[in-house]
């Protein structure tokens, strides 16, 4: 009804304070509900980076075989184990594997690892570490240790070893010195020490040793085969269905991420549902605004409609003349607000460089046209009352002969 | 003389109980194509309720009411209205003019709000009703500064728009000087004249009244003259 929205438009243009006035107050729900789109998903992004960005999204781990069980003659349960067989939990296939999974779609990354426990000496210090074999060239696919590398190399090969930052001044290292590891089931090595780094996460700086996968292997006499394999995901919402998947095509026990995870899971979601809870506010204060100047209008026009009426408008021209109305405010008011949320988010660093003490703003999810579109609609549902209100104005008595 | 519309027997009743007005009380009317009309009657009496109900803006109480051959007592919202839009025109005493629409744009409203849009062919006719009332000079004049008489010859022409039958004018120089009130009924006379449309006039004004062919008057809720 091109004549409808003729009519809709001029009655916006022609008291113009007014419909600025509205169309503003319209901007603002609009600004908080980007603000908080922005601010509830960099959050979110932040503390997911923070918690899980540096760990795997899904783990194969070798299924430590359980020990064969004897029945005495007399009923008692025997548990049969050899000592060559502690360390024989392998994934011996990891040539066939690692390519398969590094194939799916959405898999960002697959690292096959050989890990184990040791201790580190240097003269008389002694530290136990969890050491990690890792292949050369994918030191950083997991953990992003080249981010963090505070001096020397990331690159691992034979006879090196990585540290953190806190476990070489415990040993009182520093780059091209020597030190012993010797793993827990005996292997020993002496290794060069080639990088350091420092993640911020104690866990990390002061108990992780990285060395070549094949120095762990010596080191944990592992002849072939990796005793976990890590994967990194492009998303890590998707983890869930990524592992069911990872099972499917190799048969493997793979494990997200989400396994254990319920605390951070539960705590996302309820800074999710405030979230939804103050945006669901602002589109109610939309609405509300709406239908109030609608209505105030709708009494205001009641003669003009009362003319319309007789001149031979329908009852659904009149709704459409103030739905129109309704839709047109909602549109610029929330273009309007868009537009100024995402001026307001420019200035806030982007998500790779949210750093602690400032809000974690992420511009990318502001939910512009979620916005504009819930507030369309929310603006239209908000005329309808109006619009039922002056499609019922008798004429008789609005024209008041 | 042929026949535009019928009324027989109609009562209208405002309220109930205690508060009843009883405005009409069987009044019947009948009225030609072509004809010019005249309504008196003391304040009350009840013309512009008359005329609400002739115009399908109210039904009565009781009654029938047939124009163009079509009971108007029957008839829906949607059909009343669509009624209105092709065979009636109005002009009222007050309120009558769209203020934030120019006065081409009033006129052209009732064919506009039937086609859904403005045409060229509806501001044509639209200008050529403008320029027969005197207002060439006013045609893309928003209304909100016209003079008392001169929003009164845009609602005439208005009314006139669609080419109805019949034009229903509530006291329409009610409230202009007698010179501006004279130009508006001469003009009125004009268009009855060279389009054969059909006009009541409800007015106080003996001088109004004797412009018209024909004079109705109402009292007691009846035609008594
Ligand atoms: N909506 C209404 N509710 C109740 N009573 C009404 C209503 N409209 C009109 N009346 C009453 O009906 C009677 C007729 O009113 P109407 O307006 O038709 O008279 P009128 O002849 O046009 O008077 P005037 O010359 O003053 O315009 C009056 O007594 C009036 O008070
Ligand atoms: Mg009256």
């Amino acid at each position: 009804m091109l004549y409808a929205l003729k009519i809709a438009t001029r009655y916006l243009t022609a008291n113009k304070a007014q419909t600025a006035l509205l169309v503003a107050g319209v901007a603002v729900g609009v600004f908080i509900f980007i603000f908080m789109s922005a601010l509830i998903g960099g959050l979110a992004e932040f503390i997911l980076s923070r918690t899980v960005g540096d760990i795997s999204h899904i783990t194969i781990a070798a299924e430590a075989d359980d020990p064969a069980l004897l029945f005495s003659p007399d009923g008692q349960v025997l548990i049969a184990t050899e000592r060559s067989r502690i360390r024989a939990a392998t994934l011996t296939d990891v040539a066939t594997w690692v390519p398969m999974i590094e194939a799916l779609p959405g898999v960002r990354a697959v690292s096959p690892q050989i890990t184990g426990a040791g201790f580190l000496t240097r003269g008389a210090q002694t530290d136990q570490v969890s050491v990690t074999g890792v292949e050369p060239g994918r030191e950083s696919v997991i953990l992003n240790l080249s981010g963090y590398m505070v001096e020397g190399d990331v690159r691992l090969g034979s006879g090196l070893v990585v540290l953190g930052r806190d476990l070489a001044d415990d040993l009182n290292l520093s780059i091209g010195q020597t030190l012993r590891l010797q793993s827990a089931n005996g292997g020993t090595a002496a290794l060069t020490l080639s990088g350091i780094f420092r993640t911020g996460n104690g866990g990390i700086d002061g108990a992780r040793a990285f060395v070549s996968l094949s120095t762990a292997r010596t080191l944990f006499a592992v002849p072939q085969g990796v005793t976990q394999i890590e994967i990194k995901l492009d998303d890590l919402n998707t983890a869930d269905a990524m592992a069911l998947r990872i099972r499917a095509l190799t048969g493997l026990d793979a494990v997200p991420w989400t396994d254990g995870a319920g605390q951070l899971r539960e705590a996302l979601n309820a800074q999710a549902q405030t979230g939804y809870f103050l945006k669901t506010f602002a589109l109610i204060t939309i609405v509300i605004g709406v239908a109030s100047a609608l209505l105030l209008s709708t009494y205001r026009r009641r003669p003009e409609i009362g003319i319309m009426r007789a001149m031979g408008a329908g009852r659904g021209f009149v709704v459409f003349v103030f739905v129109t109305q309704g839709a047109l405010i909602g549109m610029m008011g929330g273009i309007t607000g868009a537009a100024l949320g995402y001026l307001a988010l420019l200035p806030f660093p982007s998500r790779e460089a949210f750093r602690s003490g400032t809000l974690p703003m992420d511009i990318t999810q502001g939910s512009y046209g979620l916005a504009i579109t819930l507030t369309v609609i929310g603006a239209i549902l908000a005329s309808i009352l109006p619009a039922r209100a002056a499609a019922r104005v008798d004429p008789v008595t609005a024209i008041g002969q | 003389m042929t026949v535009l519309l019928e009324l027989r027997d109609v009562f209208k009743t405002y309220g109930t109980g205690e508060a009843a007005t009883r405005v009409l009380r069987g009044l019947s009317l009948q009225l030609d194509g072509a004809e010019m009309a005249a309504l008196l009657g003391p304040s009350g009496s009840g013309k512009s309720t008359l005329l609400t109900i002739l115009g399908t803006l109210m039904k009565p109480t009781s009654g029938s009411y047939t124009m163009l051959g079509q009971d108007m007592i029957a008839g829906g919202d949607n059909e009343l209205t669509e009624f209105r839009n092709r065979h009636i025109g109005f002009v009222f005493q007050f309120h009558n003019l769209l203020p934030d629409f120019t006065a081409l744009e009033n006129v052209i409203f009732p064919t506009a709000v039937r086609e859904g849009r403005e045409t060229n062919a509806a501001r044509m006719r639209g200008r050529d009703l403008l320029s027969r009332m005197g207002l060439s000079d006013r045609i893309n004049f928003p209304t909100a500064n016209l003079s008392g008489g001169q929003k009164q010859r845009v609602a005439v022409a208005r009314a006139l728009m669609n080419r109805p039958e019949l034009v229903l004018a509530d006291e329409p120089t009610g409230n202009l000087d007698s010179a501006s009130a004279i130009q508006v009924m001469d003009l009125i006379a004009q268009i009855n004249r060279e389009e054969e449309t059909t006009f009541l006039i409800s007015t106080h004004d003996e001088k109004i009244a004797n412009l018209c062919r024909r004079q109705i008057v109402v009292g007691d809720g009846v035609v008594t003259g």
